[in-house]
């Protein structure tokens, strides 16, 4: 168990090179400071390659309410001026290159909607792929969208998400993939003036899962929660990066990461930077992350990263804490007869309450955690 | 009637580096259902220790001696298998269980503790009927296990759990401290409550005389240096009130 109060300062977040050619980015390493928790040849295609050509996971949904559509088109459709997510490493740039088409999801302006809108993107195995995803919430909308990520693939995919002024998104993307996937996702938030993005991010199943998220504001007010959930059994390695970069004044961000590891050589890793631009006075902004280590042999790196370039802040801060099953907790429900086993789910389960009760879909609450029980039985027995 | 035994005990504490310090030196004590009795010593005295030992808290080995509850073994058994069996710790600092709400808490343990889920219908009734003896807002239902509880919060809880739970015989660790006296009123009554059933054995620990004023033990042992030194009623507590521990520890001296 390993954590990194602070790492030397990032050199600027905002100069690092941006380009849509994947050669224009130097061979990984793995010495990089992005890439040195990751194991590269777990990645396979996806770190080497400079073109993916395997078939991209089937994208399919139920009948879709008034104000939501889904279709497939040309990326020339959806970049007018450019692509929201401008490729900024070798994966992102690989992705934007070898995706055939956009998955394009459209919400109309002012669409309110009481049900989630569940989109499932299914892998069917072959070689490595790429995909691109592209989600448009129009102004004044208020929704949820559920994109479930299941079976098996090698998948570098980019999800570029945009919300209009005053636009309210719930994203919840859940990554349970079948043993032996390998991803690796980049995802750009764009957040419009005064509007709300929740984003809440669950890894349980997959090989090696890497997920990038990055946000971005384009006008004042606007609001970006960044929660993720994951456990990691023996073998899996879960990272989760993200990059908050204010750049427009009175924004908010919070980052809030829990995951759970047991089971040798389980490991998560995860990379916080937030950045506050100087010309974003009145930024609120705090991150978080909390792991805990269930059984010897897991490993959980934590690397909270604050870079401010104004001291006019509403509030900045972070905080990382990685540690055991506390023994006195456990020890204080079974003093009320409860048995340890069940002492235990209670512990776990409330650990991971917080981010769970995020998903405003009370089904997908119940079964995020009937399979976080499942996975602590395994332990158990 | 139940009773609970306690026959020479010797307990160590388990230190970081593997090392045991000795603790308690032989205790022996009888607590009956209907009874209460108070444990009074000087900190340090290993008071503590005895009460979580009862508990099996993992922290403390048995080097010696025997407790049963109605003749079974409760050494032999495990922390949940004793509160099973009839024993409660009132805890000193009650631990913080984030993300479990004080109502699903509490049903989990009265699940575990009367084998059967409570009745729906009865149960909530039950819930909010013991949280208005202890002047407890019923929102508190829906907080943390004592996550953010102020010092009286945390005990009303502890509490609250001894009337629902009904145990045989409860061990009420340093209740009184950080207690207010509205507070330390409010949570005397309550235990005075389960004593007056007549059903359950209290074991209070403490420190100071304070809380014997509202709940009146039967019985009053001095606990020095891991053992009982001496034995009486409460005309015992008054003494001590009056004179202190300080006999008692320059005899050793």
């Amino acid at each position: 168990m390993t954590t990194e109060a602070i790492a030397p300062p990032p050199s600027t977040k905002s100069q690092v090179l941006r380009s849509f050619d994947v050669a224009d980015f130097p061979a990984v390493n793995g010495l990089e400071e992005e890439w040195r928790f990751t194991p590269l040849k777990r990645l396979g295609d996806l770190v080497s390659a400079t073109k993916l050509t395997g078939v991209a996971p089937a994208v399919e949904h139920g009948e879709l309410p008034a104000g939501v559509t889904v279709s497939h088109v040309a990326a020339s459709d959806v970049d007018g001026a450019g692509p929201v997510l401008v490729p900024f490493d070798r994966i992102s740039a690989l992705a934007y290159g070898s995706a055939d088409g956009v998955t394009l999801v459209e919400v109309a302006p002012e669409t309110e909607l009481a049900e989630a809108v569940v989109i499932r993107v299914v892998g069917k195995g072959g070689d490595a792929a790429a995909a691109r995803t592209v989600v448009k919430v129009g102004a004044f909308a208020k929704v949820t969208v559920i994109l479930e990520q299941t079976g098996t693939a090698s998948l570098a995919d980019n999800i570029e998400v945009v919300t209009a002024d005053s636009a309210q998104l719930t994203f919840v993307t859940l990554a349970e993939w079948d043993a032996g996937a390998v991803q690796a996702q980049h995802i750009k938030l764009q957040v419009g003036k005064d509007s709300r993005v929740q984003h809440v991010q669950v890894a349980l199943g997959g090989d090696l899962v890497r997920q990038f998220t990055s946000v971005e504001y384009t006008g004042r007010g606007g609001d970006a929660e960044l929660w993720g959930l994951y456990f990691a059994d023996a073998g899996q390695h879960f990272e989760h990066r993200q990059l908050v970069d204010h750049s427009v004044p009175d924004c908010r961000s919070y980052v809030g990461y829990r995951g759970a590891l047991q089971g040798a050589s389980a490991k998560s890793v995860w990379v916080g930077d937030v950045l506050i631009r100087a010309t974003a006075t009145g930024t609120d902004t705090y991150e978080i992350n909390r792991n805990l280590i269930l059984t010897d042999g897991a490993i959980a790196h934590s690397v909270p990263n604050l870079e401010i370039e104004t001291g006019e802040v509403a509030g900045a801060g972070h905080a990382s804490a990685t540690g055991r099953f506390d023994d006195e907790q456990l020890f204080y429900l079974m003093a009320r007869g409860i048995p340890e086993g069940e002492a235990r789910k209670l512990v776990v389960r409330g650990f991971f309450a917080e981010l769970v009760n995020k998903i405003p879909v009370e089904e997908l609450r119940e079964r995020l955690g009937d399979a976080i029980e499942a996975r602590l039985a395994e332990y158990a027995s | 009637m139940s009773t609970l035994e306690i026959r020479d005990l010797q307990v160590s504490v388990k230190l970081p580096e593997g090392d045991l310090k000795p603790i308690l030196a032989g205790v022996d004590l009888t607590v009956k259902a209907g009874e209460t009795h108070a444990i009074m010593g000087p900190n340090g005295s290993g008071k503590s220790t005895l009460a979580y030992s009862i508990a099996g808290h993992p922290k403390y080995e048995i080097t010696g001696g025997s407790v049963t509850l109605d003749g079974q073994d409760v050494l032999a058994m495990t922390v949940d298998e004793r509160a099973r069996a009839g024993l409660f710790l009132a805890m000193q600092y009650p631990v913080e269980v984030p993300g479990v709400s004080v109502a699903n808490f509490l049903r989990t343990a009265k699940t575990a503790i009367d084998g059967e889920a409570p009745k729906l219908r009865t149960w909530a009734g039950e819930l909010r009927g013991a949280m208005e003896k202890l002047q407890m807002d019923p929102a508190f239902a829906q907080r943390n296990v004592n996550e953010g509880f102020s010092g009286g919060e945390k005990k009303r809880h502890e509490i609250m759990q001894l009337e629902l739970l009904k145990p045989k015989v409860a061990i009420l660790d340093e209740t009184d401290s950080g207690l207010d006296i509205d507070a330390l009123r409010i949570v005397s009554e309550g235990v005075n409550r389960v004593r007056e059933t007549g059903e359950t054995g209290l074991l209070l620990i403490t420190h100071y005389t304070r809380i014997l004023r509202y709940i009146k033990p039967d019985f009053v042992h001095v606990f020095v240096a891991g053992k009982i030194v001496q034995e009486g009623g409460p005309e015992l507590a008054e003494q001590l009130e009056a004179e202190g521990y300080e006999r008692y520890v320059a005899a050793r001296a």
